[in-house]
């Protein structure tokens, strides 16, 4: 049943994606309204799909699959956030189309799952997996704003008479939401590893550096301490912010990818 | 009606030509001057604005070498200058006028401030001398035109000034323009306009430099807000999120290094600049930096030159205003040309009338005061109906091409002597500059 709801809630989700490609050319207020819409409902959708998941008293957490639709889920709900302070769809440009594509994902019945079975304390398996996909569904979204600020950026620079028309929020609110995304998500990302470091601590009584998962994770870690960092130091913003935010989200998806070859972290075949 | 005008405007120039033709406000009398004692020409004043330079000129054989003047007087070759120069004679010259009035060939049509710069112009100069009677008369029209095409059409209103467009702009790029702050450079009036206007929507505190330091405290003063010294522009430009810059400096104030350095010490906060300056205060590469906007005098104008389409329809209904007005100038113009003759014509004839009553006077005697007025009724009748023809023939001959040749033929009948035209000036005098903006 869960994939059901999780299904119809892709259906929602394929609205908003054609919002997203519509967006990019012109601005409509009615499109906008019945994409937002249309997620709202998609959520409702995916919410009961995860509750259901979760009542079926075998929650697989560690499921590639149910990782991907928290994720999306974690995504859509910051999505909502920043619409409910600035009133605007426009990070919709990029969300959707990545929501839909996890969505879609997991929402295809194979379900590799992870090797947890003997993990110990499964409360901080959770724990880890929340705080993790929280802190990349923040990264997202700032990797989201940050190209949203290059095209708002070029909009303004080119001069057109339709920069006083665009569809893009003003380029500080633009810069604000990367922001406080990005801050937003270092907590969780920081704590996620740290639950995740203790589950591995207490499986395997110690942490090995060497192996891919880990090593990828510290490095993503450290490239968004960076961002974070010079983005409050130096207050970069547009083209460099952009590289250094896709930078970060490319490392953030090569950890995940570790999953698939790392001897500690890895899925077992269905 | 031997008017003639040169000019350039922001449809037949780029701006990097009209930058070179401007004529800083100070040195506008020096050619007005110059102008008016180029050879063939009677009269002469120069509009210089941003958009245009226009040189309006009443000519002695409606032929006067203007392009002359422009190539003495600027430093342009003339095959750099030539194809942006349009050149208009008599009607067209007077319509062309009464648009620019009436600013139907502004950029951003209905705009009001091209009115107050015409006015400016004109009382400029007259101060010198350089205007007189004919342009007095053509101007002071183009006024009055302008005032019945603003109140009977909707062209003025709604009018997207280039001052709430940079408010679009700025809000654009901060969002909210509270706890903005602004800066100008160089107190001018279209600066101060895009200030109060920046103030209005919110933004915090303005600090103004200016060369003449007593000015920017005068203008820091009307804002509630802060002079600062020339010299101390660069050190504290970077407090300032927009910049409003309108300086008649001849170069680039405003230069990459020193973008770099704000922003360096903005910690790469935005920054936006609006120059509308001619020539321009900022330099292009500034532009380029990451997190800099530049918006010129063009951009500015470009952005709202969406808004031209929705006034299309009023505008053809304010040409239409124009093109009676021009009629009718024209006619009156020609009539004035007339005036002169019919009083030497009348008087002629009350001359004739006056020796002939005296001459015969002695041989009738004493008359009673019935006789006398029957006598003056009488000549009188005979005169107003001899003339009659003539001045008839010669008010409708002014409404056409011939008047001359009419003139030329009354004159000789009655060999009438030619006495410099006196026409007087008063009309134009009423329509003193109201507004300085």
């Amino acid at each position: 049943m869960s994939l059901l709801w999780l299904r119809f809630a892709l259906a929602c989700y394929f609205i908003g994606l054609t919002y997203a490609f519509f967006a990019l050319t012109r601005t409509s207020e009615l499109f906008s309204r019945i994409a937002l819409h249309a997620a709202s409902v998609g959520m409702v959708f995916h919410f009961v799909s995860l509750v259901e998941l979760f009542l079926s008293g075998r929650v697989v957490w560690a499921s590639v699959h149910n990782g991907e639709s928290l994720l999306a889920f974690l995504s859509m709900t910051f999505f909502m956030i920043i619409y409910a302070i600035y009133k605007t769809t426009s990070p919709g440009v990029v969300v959707f189309p990545i929501v839909f594509f996890l969505t879609f994902v997991a929402a295809v019945d194979e379900q590799p799952v992870l090797l947890t079975a003997f993990v110990q304390h499964k409360g901080w398996l959770v724990a880890h997996i929340i705080l993790i996909f929280t802190g990349y569904a923040a990264l997202m979204l700032s990797f989201g704003a940050s190209l949203l600020y290059l095209i708002q950026e070029r909009r303004l620079k080119s001069k057109k008479p339709s920069s006083l028309i665009s569809f893009l929020p003003a380029l500080e609110v633009i810069d604000q939401i990367g922001y406080r995304s990005l801050l937003l998500g270092f907590p969780f990302m920081t704590l996620g590893l740290i639950t995740g470091s203790v589950v591995a601590m207490t499986t395997y009584g110690r942490i090995d550096f060497s192996d891919p998962k880990i090593l990828l994770s510290l490095l993503m870690w450290a490239v968004y301490m960076i961002m974070v960092f010079t983005r409050w130091n130096s207050g970069w913003r547009g083209r460099r912010a952009a590289a250094l935010a896709t930078f970060a989200f490319v490392a953030a998806i090569v950890a995940w990818a570790a999953n698939y070859f790392s001897t500690i972290h890895r899925f077992a075949a269905s | 009606m031997r008017y003639q005008l040169i000019g350039v405007n922001h449809k037949s120039a780029p701006l990097e030509v009209r930058e070179r033709l401007a004529i800083p406000e100070s040195r506008l009398p020096d050619f007005c001057r110059d102008l008016a004692a180029h050879p063939g020409i009677e009269e002469g004043m120069i509009i210089s604005t941003c958009n245009r330079v226009e040189v309006i000129t009443h000519t002695v054989n409606g032929s006067a070498d203007l392009r002359g003047f422009l190539h003495e007087h600027f430093k342009l070759k003339p095959e750099d200058l030539n194809p942006h120069l349009y050149e208009l004679r008599e009607k067209d010259a007077v319509r062309h006028v009464f648009r620019v009035a009436s600013s139907l060939d502004s950029m951003v049509v209905g705009e009001a401030q091209i009115l107050g710069q015409v006015k400016e112009a004109y009382a400029t100069a007259r101060a010198v001398g350089a205007v007189r009677g004919q342009l007095d008369q053509l101007l002071s029209r183009a006024f009055a035109v302008a005032k019945r095409v603003r109140t009977e059409t909707a062209v003025g209103s709604s009018s997207v000034s280039i001052a709430s467009v940079a408010v679009e702009l700025a809000k654009k790029i901060f969002g909210t323009l509270q706890g903005k702050n602004v800066f100008i450079v160089g107190a001018g009036k279209m600066s101060e306009l895009a200030a109060r206007h920046l103030m209005a929507h919110g933004c915090a505190s303005i600090f103004v430099a200016n060369r003449t330091y007593e000015r920017a405290i005068g203008l820091a003063q009307r804002f509630n807000g802060q002079a600062i010294k020339f010299e101390d522009l660069y050190n504290s430009c970077d407090r300032a999120d927009i910049v409003i810059t309108s300086t008649g400096a001849p170069h680039a104030i405003f230069r990459r290094e020193h973008g770099e350095q704000f922003l360096a010490r903005r910690k790469n906060r935005p920054m936006f600049f609006i120059d509308i300056a001619v020539p321009r205060d900022v330099s292009a590469d500034l532009a380029k930096l990451d997190g800099i906007f530049v918006y010129d005098i063009d951009d500015l104008q470009q952005a709202v030159a969406g808004h031209i389409a929705d006034r299309r329809k009023e505008a053809e209904h304010a040409e239409a205003i124009i093109a009676s007005e021009v009629e009718k100038f024209e006619a009156r113009a020609h009539t004035l040309d007339v005036v002169p003759t019919i009083v030497s014509l009348q008087d002629h004839l009350e001359t004739i009338r006056q020796a002939e009553i005296d001459r015969v006077r002695g041989r009738m005697g004493t008359l009673t005061p019935e006789q006398e007025m029957a006598v003056e009724a009488l000549t009188r009748g005979i005169i107003n109906k001899v003339m009659h023809t003539p001045i008839t023939t010669l008010k409708s001959a002014a409404r056409e091409a011939e008047a001359t040749t009419v003139i030329d033929v009354v004159r000789r009948l009655f060999n009438l002597q030619v006495k410099a035209k006196e026409i007087p000036s008063e009309p134009a005098r009423k329509e003193e500059v109201e507004t300085r903006h």
